[in-house]
């Protein structure tokens, strides 16, 4: 059964350089729960503190309601997949998954039982007796994860394990994954930089820009309500515009641009007159017709790159601002050339003006 | 096999791949075969007055194999040169295991150059010197003796290069580095999240060491031990400057044989005492489960 993990004021310095500031964040038992951020923004030293590799500098974590403080990683209810999975190659695969059995004194009957039910949990038939290098990645990516259920862990941490693995296999280790943590019911604590990984996989997802915290909540509301510009821009495209507030209506805003002026969404109630940068999704721009007045630009197409179920126009506004659409190929819409002038448009409730943190990545 | 000989006339062209197989071969049958070879045959002569070398006395026997095999106390010098050398193996293994983990998974950034060079200093100063410098260290009123006496813990001198324990001491000092370095050059492959992972799935450091870091470890560590054995069994030098006279190592007696003008019975020796080197590499080696070629690697 899974546990909890409460994070609370953890920061970790190295040499007076914070790699993680002040994270607060209760992740539920059970949860599969993604931190979500590009390379370099902390993650991986947040997972090594909650494994026990390294002590905070400042802060609490507690599993299952237990302070770890001074509990070192071969303490912990926790186990780690590593992202090169760190396989014992001298080992085989059965001796592999049961190393955290022997080395806790199982006996070895009781230990062999247990290693035979997770060769079959992670669908490893017939491979028990053979070196780990005589695998694919993808049956490697099992024996990790077996490894590291072998110690029934209440909570699992996976250091972007699936990295590695090509496309294909990639999307089938995630509902792989996904799968494992539902039949077990372990706590998942996952490390991405992958977007996509991080929403099809989890319940919750935290984004990291350099150190911090951004915006935890559940994929869709990630997706479609960021609360700050770097989540806004980190995950999934936008179109991204500068411009400084003129008017407030309601939970909506006035950003004049160089572009037109625009309405949007103003979750962090910013104020007339001060400086704001809109996100615009490529697919919640539409083609406008006569009868739009609000949010609409005149624009030129550039290039059309068709993918099959949807086409990527590229428009230019007079201005020279680039603007991405996405039109889904459902023959409701009128055939562009490249070059033609169209007019566009998009819902105030689908654009958020958002505060240009300083850590936006455009 | 045909590749790698096509690769290396590719990138070496026929004069680089001639120069290679010439200056190999030539080292491997004058510097090796042939002396070695050399010695081998006089160790089957008897020794013979210059007048009759060549003639019909001149037969190939296993005279002087047998007067080592009848000698006791040759016999029992031999076996006490194994034993101390293996007592200086394991030593050497003990003190640098540590040291080799620590520089090649711990240490850190300027720690290891520094370390290193600790490591290292000792080595620009030739061995006898090294030598020269515990003889004066364990003299009688030598520093250490001083140093006791300075603290009160012993009233009179120590002699103590009475017995073997000055030359063991000696010996390992001197072959630290080869110890340490095959170690740390395998330690230093090992991928640190290995540590981690065993770490993670509840094993103590001991059985980290154990079950991970030594297997990993195996060929260094086999080919440190050959390489501090096959030196401490074969040097002169260490128990010249730091035995007690009356305390013989086989290496000294290959020496008198050979400054007695005996260079047959002292071939008789050497031949012997490389034997067994060559039978504790390969018992090295199935000891380790090491194959030939892990060894060289």
């Amino acid at each position: 059964m899974g546990q909890d993990v409460e994070i609370s004021g953890v920061s970790m310095r190295f040499n007076e350089v914070y790699a993680v500031r002040d994270i607060n964040v209760h992740i539920q038992a059970g949860e599969f729960f993604s931190f979500l951020g590009p390379s370099g923004c902390g993650k991986t030293t947040l997972l090594r503190l909650v494994s026990g590799f390294m002590d905070p500098s400042e802060g609490q974590i507690k599993i299952g309601g237990k302070d770890m403080c001074k509990i070192g990683s071969n303490n912990r209810p926790t186990a780690m997949i590593f992202q090169n999975l760190a396989l014992f190659p001298l080992m085989t695969v059965a001796q592999n998954i049961g190393f955290g059995l022997e080395v806790r004194h199982v006996a070895k009957a009781k230990r062999e039982k247990k290693v035979e039910e997770l060769i079959e949990l992670v669908d490893l038939y017939g491979t028990g007796d053979r070196m780990v290098s005589e695998l694919s990645g993808g049956q490697k990516q099992r024996v990790a994860i077996a490894r590291a259920l072998a110690v029934n862990p209440a909570v699992l941490l996976l250091d972007e394990p699936l990295s590695a693995l090509d496309l294909r296999l990639r999307n089938h280790m995630r509902a792989e994954l996904r799968n494992i943590q539902r039949r077990t019911d372990v706590t998942f604590i996952y490390i991405t930089h992958d977007q996509t990984e991080a929403l099809t996989m989890s319940d919750r997802v935290g984004v990291m820009s350099i150190g911090k915290l951004e915006q935890v909540a559940k994929p869709d509301i990630i997706y479609n309500t960021p609360k700050t510009a770097f989540v806004a821009s980190f995950v999934g495209e936008s179109n991204i515009v500068d411009g400084d507030i003129i008017r407030i209506d309601g939970d909506y805003a006035l950003l004049k641009t160089a572009a037109g002026s625009f309405f949007g969404k103003n979750p962090q109630h910013m104020d007339k007159g001060e400086t704001a940068t809109i996100f615009i999704r490529p697919e919640t721009v539409f083609l406008a017709t006569d009868s739009h007045a609000e949010n609409r630009l005149t624009c030129r197409t550039k290039t059309i790159s068709f993918e099959g179920a949807y086409a990527v126009v590229t428009l230019a506004t007079e201005q020279g601002q680039i603007f991405t659409m996405r039109l889904n190929n459902d023959g409701s819409v009128p055939r562009i050339e490249e070059g033609e002038t169209i007019k566009v448009r998009f819902n105030r409730e689908n654009a958020f003006l958002l505060k240009d943190g300083g850590t936006s990545i455009a | 096999m045909r590749d790698f000989w096509n690769t290396a006339l590719k990138d070496l062209g026929k004069i680089g791949v001639a120069y290679i197989l010439i200056t190999v071969g030539v080292w491997v049958v004058f510097m090796i075969l042939i002396p070695q070879l050399i010695m081998f045959d006089y160790s089957l002569r008897p020794m013979l007055p210059l007048r009759d070398i060549g003639g019909p006395k001149d037969v190939w026997t296993l005279k002087n194999y047998m007067v080592f095999f009848t000698n006791r106390l040759h016999m029992a010098i031999f076996f006490k040169t194994i034993w101390s050398s293996l007592i200086v193996t394991v030593t050497a293994l003990t003190i640098c295991y540590p040291i080799a983990f620590y520089l090649a998974k711990v240490a850190r950034g300027a720690k290891i150059g520094l370390l290193m060079l600790g490591l290292i200093i000792p080595y620009w100063i030739n061995e006898l010197l090294r030598l020269f410098a515990w003889q004066i260290i364990l003299a009688d009123m030598g520093i250490l003796n001083q140093f006791l006496i300075f603290l009160g813990i012993i009233a009179d001198p120590i002699n103590f290069r009475m017995g073997n324990g000055a030359v063991i001491l000696g010996m390992t000092y001197a072959y630290i580095l080869f110890m340490v370095f095959p170690i740390y050059n395998v330690m230093e492959s090992l991928d640190r999240n290995q540590l981690d992972a065993a770490r993670d799935l509840g094993a103590s450091w001991l059985r980290i060491h154990y079950k991970i870091v030594m297997p990993h470890a195996k060929p260094g560590i086999a080919v440190g031990c050959t390489m501090t054995f096959m030196l401490a069994a074969g040097t002169v030098a260490a128990p010249q400057l730091l035995g007690s006279p009356s305390s013989f190592w086989f290496t000294q007696v290959i020496n008198t044989n050979f400054e007695c003008a005996n260079w047959n019975l002292g071939a008789a020796y050497a031949t012997v005492l490389m034997l067994l080197c060559v039978v504790f590499m390969f018992m090295m080696l199935k000891l380790f489960k090491v194959g030939l070629k892990e060894l060289t690697q």
